[in-house]
């Protein structure tokens, strides 16, 4: 009698497909590198700037006096000069040992009652890349371990003398 | 004479386990860095520098981006506005914030300008928001702890 080997016994090897694992896989591998890209990380300045009227001034008597930061940019909107409540200054990390010196620095994660305040005004033409630098040199620096020592967080800006007044349209 | 039997001719299988560990671990690394933040960012600004740009720790409640092009124009939506014709748009974002049951102080204008626009643009977009109540504002710069060339005067 001829004995008919069994196809299904538990010895025979199963194998698995790899080659569509291995396709779908490579393809979700191809779509990640694609569309990975590096972004470097963004942060934001607050400014909080509420339309002034009258009603809403206060009488507080502020800790330092308030200061003023010009800026004037020359025909290609190059900064030009620095201005610190009227003194001139050559760099922005002038104007930050400037202030550290009228203001001091707080202690990291320490809410201060800083009143301090920076109004900050500028020539119309000037590149705003430059604005955010002085909005760097004003608002803190980093001490040695990296953290972030705050200086004015109050920051406004003055009115603009720009080309004219923004046209409805 | 004995003939030599009839090989056995087998598949010579590689082992795939190392490469699909490799593979799978790229995905993972590849799928945990991808940066789905993009949709807030577009290609025709180029934030300035600064070293104390941070990301926040919250995020901020009702945020409303408008981007601003190095030519002086806002970018909102993805398309071209001029800032005098931003008004519409605002209100449509008040309605939206009142629809809601938030208030407009919860709202803040997230000013994404190009480092080459001039600064007296960005101050009349920060003005035609204020003319429609918005009171905060963020100024979006890059981080770069080489910012030493911003911060100095040209000779």
């Amino acid at each position: 009698m001829k004995i008919r080997h069994s196809t299904g016994s538990g010895k025979d090897k199963i194998e698995l497909q790899m080659t569509p694992m291995i396709d779908i896989v490579f393809q979700l591998l191809i779509f990640f590198i694609m569309t990975f890209k590096i972004v470097s990380m963004e942060g934001d300045f607050n400014i909080k700037m509420p339309q002034a009227s009258p009603s809403t001034t206060q009488n507080i008597e502020p800790d330092f006096p308030p200061m003023s930061l010009f800026l004037t940019a020359d025909e290609d909107g190059m900064i030009s000069g620095i201005r610190l409540n009227n003194d001139p200054l050559p760099s922005f990390p002038d104007v930050n040992r400037r202030i550290i010196e009228l203001v001091g620095g707080q202690a990291p994660g320490v809410e201060g009652e800083d009143t301090a305040e920076m109004e900050l005004e500028f020539d119309y033409n000037l590149h705003y890349e430059y604005v955010i630098g002085a909005i760097t040199a004003i608002s803190g620096y980093k001490d040695g371990q990296g953290n972030v020592i705050k200086l004015i967080e109050k920051i406004r800006f003055a009115t603009p003398d720009g080309p004219g007044p923004v046209v409805n349209e | 004479m004995r003939l030599a039997g009839k090989k056995k001719t087998e598949i010579q299988e590689g082992d795939l386990t190392p490469m699909i560990d490799m593979t799978f671990q790229l995905i993972a690394f590849f799928m945990v860095l991808i940066n789905f933040t993009q949709s807030e960012q577009d290609q025709r600004v180029q934030l300035p520098d600064s070293s104390l740009a941070k990301p926040a720790e919250q995020p901020l409640d009702h945020p409303i981006i408008i981007h601003l092009a190095e030519d002086g124009e806002a970018i909102y939506g993805g398309q071209k506005i001029p800032i005098g014709g931003m008004g519409p748009y605002l209100q449509k974002e008040i309605r939206g914030l009142e629809f809601t049951g938030d208030g407009i102080e919860s709202a803040t204008i997230v000013i994404r300008a190009h480092r080459h626009c001039q600064a007296g643009r960005v101050q009349e977009l920060i003005e035609k928001c204020q003319e429609v109540g918005f009171e905060n504002f963020a100024l979006r710069a890059q981080e770069n702890v080489e910012t030493a060339k911003y911060l100095t005067q040209p000779e």
